[in-house]
C-alpha cells in the first residue's frame, strides 16, 4: 500500500516557494540561453533607437503650446465660452456619482482614485492654467469626487439602489444640460448642436451609441433566433443589410435619408442624425456578437428553465441572457471601443469631433507645421479612454467570475 | 399498500402516445396510468424511448399522437396549459443542468420567486429547509461549479422540490456520477419516495428499484414490453427480452 495515501492530513507538505533576487530574475528570464540573451539585446536596442529620438523631440522640439492655446476648442469645440460652465457642471455631477459609486461598491483600489486626484491636480497646477478658470474647476472636481466617495463609504449598501438610479438619470440630464432649454431668456439657453464639438461631441456620440446600440443589439440577436418567422426574417435582413455597408455610407445616408421618414416640417439636427447612424450600425454588429454568446449556452439550460415552469421571457432574462452576455464581454467591449474610435468618421459629414477639431486647428496659418503635436495629443486621448474601457471590461470579468464556474 | 393505491385516482394518464424524430418512430403507442404516491421505475436499453417518454410528460418533447393528461390537465399546444403543468411537475436531469451563474440558493429560489410569486423571506426559508433535506445545508452560497457531481445533483433535486411539485420526474439521475456519489443521491431519492411523492424514475439502479418502486416498466424499441411489481420483474419476468436485459445488467 502507498504510504502517502494513508498519511494523516496534517502531514501534507506545503508547495515549494520560489524566491528570486533581482539579478536572479533577470538571469532566469532574460539571459538563460544565448539566443534569449541575443533577443534581449536586440529588443532593447530597437526600443532605444525608436524611443530616443521620439522623446528628444517631445521634450526639446515639440511646440506643445498649440494644444494649450486651443485646449478649449479641442475639449468642447465652438461651444459658447459663457456657457462652458454647463460642461463643467456635467463633469462635477460625473465626479459626484462616480465617487459615490466608488465608495459604495469598490472601496478598495484606492490607487486608481489617487491617480485620478493626482492627475487632475497636476493639470490644475500646470503653469498655463493659472490664467483660466479651469484651475478652480479642476480642484472643485476633486473635492466633489472626494465628497461623493466619503458619502458612499458612510451610506454603504443602503445607497446601492439610489446610485443606480442616479446613473440612469445622469445621461439624459447631461444631454439636457448640454443642449439647454427652449426658453430664450432662461439660465440655460439652447446651444445648437452644430456648435458642439471636440472631445465633448466624441463622448456624446460614444455614450449615446453604447446606451442605445446595446439593447437594440440584444433584441436583434434574440429576434434572429426567434421561432417566429417574421421576426426572424426582419432581424436577419436588418443585420445583413447593415453589415454589408460601410459606416461612412450609413452616416451619409443618415444625413440625407433620415428626413424622408419624418413628417413634413419636422427636422432633426445633424448630430442626432449621426447618433442614429452610429447606433444602427453598431447594433447590427453587437447582435451578431451576442448571438455568438447565445449559441454557446447548452440546450440543457433552456430545458431546465422550462421544466421549472419559467416563461420564455423569464428564462431569457434570468438564465440565458446573463450567461450569454457574460461569455462575450470581451467582444462586446471591443465593439464599443471600435465605436468610440469610429466616431471620428463624423468629420466626413461635417461635424467637428476631437479629430475634426485637431485637423481644423493645424490647417490655420499660425499653426501650420504642428500636425505632430496635435495628432499625438488626440492619439493620447483616444488611447487613454480606450484603455480605460478595456480595463473596466477586465474588472467586470473578474467581478462576474468569468472562466471560474 | 397496493390495495390502498388501487383506489386512488390516476394523476398521470397516457393513452397510445406516439412520437417520431423525423422518420424514426421513437414512441410506439405507450399507455400508462400512474396513481398518486406511486413510485415508477422505467428501465430498458439505450434508445428504447424511456427518456423520450418521461420528457413528453412535461412537454420537453412533444408527442404527435395519443393523449397525455397530467393532474387533470391535457397536454396540448396551449402554452398556458404547458406552463401550468410544468410548475406542478419537477424534473431532474442526467447532466444536472444547474444554472452556473447563480448560487445554490438562487438556483433554488428562482422559480418560487418568479413562477409562484412568493415573497423573498418565504423562498429563503424553503432554501434552508430543502438544503437540510438533501444533506448540504452549508453550501447555499456556493456556485454549482464549486460542488461535486453528487452535491450538484442533490441541489438539482432541491431546486425541483422548491416548486412543491405533485410529481417528480428523474431522467437517469445517477448516470453521470462517479460511483461513490451515486449513493448520496439515491439516499435522497429513497427519502423522497418514502415521503409519498409521486415519482417516475428512469434508471438502471436496480437496488433502488427493488427498495422503493411500486411498479416497474421495461421499455424496448419505443414500447412497453413488460410491467409489474419489482417482485414480479426480478423473480419471474415473462418476456424473453426482459430476461435477457436483466441478465445483462445484473450479471456483475
Amino acid at each position: 500500500m502507498n504510504r502517502s495515501a494513508t498519511a494523516p492530513a496534517n502531514n501534507v507538505l506545503p508547495p515549494p516557494i520560489e524566491r528570486y533576487t533581482l539579478l536572479g530574475w533577470i538571469y532566469k528570464n532574460l539571459f538563460n540561453t544565448w539566443y534569449n540573451a541575443l533577443l534581449t539585446f536586440l529588443t532593447v536596442g530597437i526600443i532605444y533607437a525608436i524611443g530616443k529620438p521620439a522623446i528628444t523631440w517631445a521634450i526639446e522640439q515639440a511646440r506643445w503650446e498649440v494644444i494649450l492655446v486651443n485646449i478649449r476648442l479641442l475639449m468642447v469645440g465652438q461651444y459658447p465660452i459663457e456657457q462652458v460652465w454647463r460642461i463643467w457642471l456635467c463633469l462635477h455631477l460625473l465626479a459626484a456619482v462616480g465617487g459615490l459609486s466608488w465608495g459604495v461598491w469598490i472601496r478598495g483600489y484606492r490607487i486608481w482614485g489617487l491617480l485620478f486626484l493626482i492627475s487632475t491636480l497636476g493639470l490644475a497646477f500646470l503653469p498655463s492654467m493659472s490664467a483660466s478658470a479651469s484651475r478652480g474647476q479642476l480642484i472643485a472636481l476633486d473635492i466633489v469626487a472626494l465628497a461623493g466617495f466619503g458619502l458612499g463609504r458612510l451610506g454603504g449598501k443602503r445607497l446601492q439602489r439610489t446610485v443606480i438610479n442616479l446613473w440612469i438619470l445622469y445621461f439624459p440630464l447631461v444631454i439636457l444640460i448640454v443642449r439647454g432649454l427652449n426658453s430664450p431668456e432662461g439660465a440655460v439657453p439652447v446651444v445648437p448642436s452644430n456648435l458642439w464639438g471636440g472631445l465633448l461631441l466624441t463622448f456624446l456620440l460614444t455614450v449615446v451609441g453604447i446606451l442605445f446600440s446595446f439593447p437594440l443589439g440584444i433584441l436583434l440577436a434574440l429576434g434572429r433566433r426567434s421561432p417566429l418567422p417574421i421576426v426572424r426574417w426582419v432581424s436577419i435582413a436588418y443585420i445583413e443589410l447593415i453589415r454589408g455597408v460601410p459606416l461612412v455610407t450609413i452616416l451619409f445616408m443618415a444625413q440625407v435619408m433620415l428626413p424622408l421618414f419624418l413628417p413634413a416640417g419636422m427636422s432633426i439636427d445633424r448630430v442626432l442624425r449621426a447618433m442614429v447612424g452610429i447606433v444602427l450600425f453598431t447594433a447590427a454588429y453587437q447582435a451578431e456578437n451576442i448571438r455568438g454568446g447565445l449559441q454557446a449556452i447548452p440546450y440543457g439550460q433552456y430545458e431546465a428553465a422550462h421544466a421549472l415552469g419559467l416563461s420564455g421571457v423569464q428564462s431569457t432574462m434570468f438564465i440565458i441572457l446573463p450567461q450569454a452576455l457574460r461569455n462575450v464581454i470581451p467582444v462586446l467591449v471591443g465593439q464599443f471601443i471600435a465605436l468610440y474610435k469610429d466616431t471620428s468618421l463624423v468629420a466626413i459629414v461635417g461635424l467637428l469631433d476631437l479629430l475634426g477639431i485637431a485637423k481644423s486647428i493645424v490647417s490655420q496659418p499660425q499653426f501650420i507645421g504642428l500636425q505632430r503635436e496635435a495628432y499625438l495629443f488626440v492619439t493620447a486621448i483616444y488611447w487613454l479612454f480606450s484603455y480605460f474601457m478595456a480595463y473596466l471590461s477586465q474588472r467586470l470579468e473578474v467581478a462576474l467570475g468569468v472562466g471560474e464556474r | 399498500m397496493s390495495e390502498n393505491q388501487e383506489n386512488r385516482e390516476p394523476i398521470i394518464i397516457c393513452d397510445e402516445v406516439h412520437k417520431w424524430y423525423g422518420n424514426f418512430h421513437a414512441l410506439r403507442g405507450v399507455s400508462m396510468e400512474v396513481r398518486k404516491g406511486e413510485v415508477i421505475v422505467i428501465f430498458g436499453p439505450s434508445g428504447s424511448g424511456k427518456s423520450t417518454f418521461i420528457r413528453t410528460l412535461n412537454r420537453l418533447e412533444e408527442h404527435q399522437r395519443g393523449r397525455i393528461v397530467v393532474d387533470g390537465i391535457e397536454l396540448s399546444h396551449d402554452i398556458r396549459n404547458i406552463e401550468a403543468i410544468r410548475s406542478e411537475v419537477g424534473m431532474v436531469f442526467q447532466q444536472f443542468n444547474l444554472f452556473p451563474h447563480l448560487t445554490v440558493a438562487q438556483n433554488i429560489m428562482l422559480a418560487p420567486l418568479w413562477v409562484r410569486k412568493w415573497r423573498k423571506d418565504k423562498a429563503e426559508q424553503i432554501v434552508v429547509q430543502l438544503l437540510e433535506r438533501v444533506g448540504i445545508p452549508e453550501q447555499a452560497h456556493k456556485y454549482p461549479g464549486q460542488l461535486s457531481g453528487g452535491q450538484q445533483q442533490r441541489v438539482a433535486i432541491a431546486r425541483a422540490l422548491a416548486m412543491q411539485p405533485k410529481i417528480m420526474l428523474f431522467d437517469e439521475p445517477t448516470s453521470a456520477l462517479d460511483p461513490e456519489m451515486i449513493k448520496e443521491v439515491l439516499d435522497v431519492m429513497v427519502g423522497l419516495a418514502k415521503s409519498g411523492m409521486t415519482m417516475l424514475v428512469v434508471t438502471h439502479e436496480m437496488g433502488f428499484a427493488r427498495a422503493v418502486a411500486d411498479r416497474m416498466f421495461f421499455f424496448d424499441q419505443g414500447q412497453i414490453v413488460e410491467s409489474g411489481t419489482p417482485e414480479e420483474i426480478f423473480k419471474s419476468p415473462k418476456e424473453d427480452r426482459t430476461k435477457l436485459f436483466l441478465s445483462q445488467i445484473l450479471s456483475h
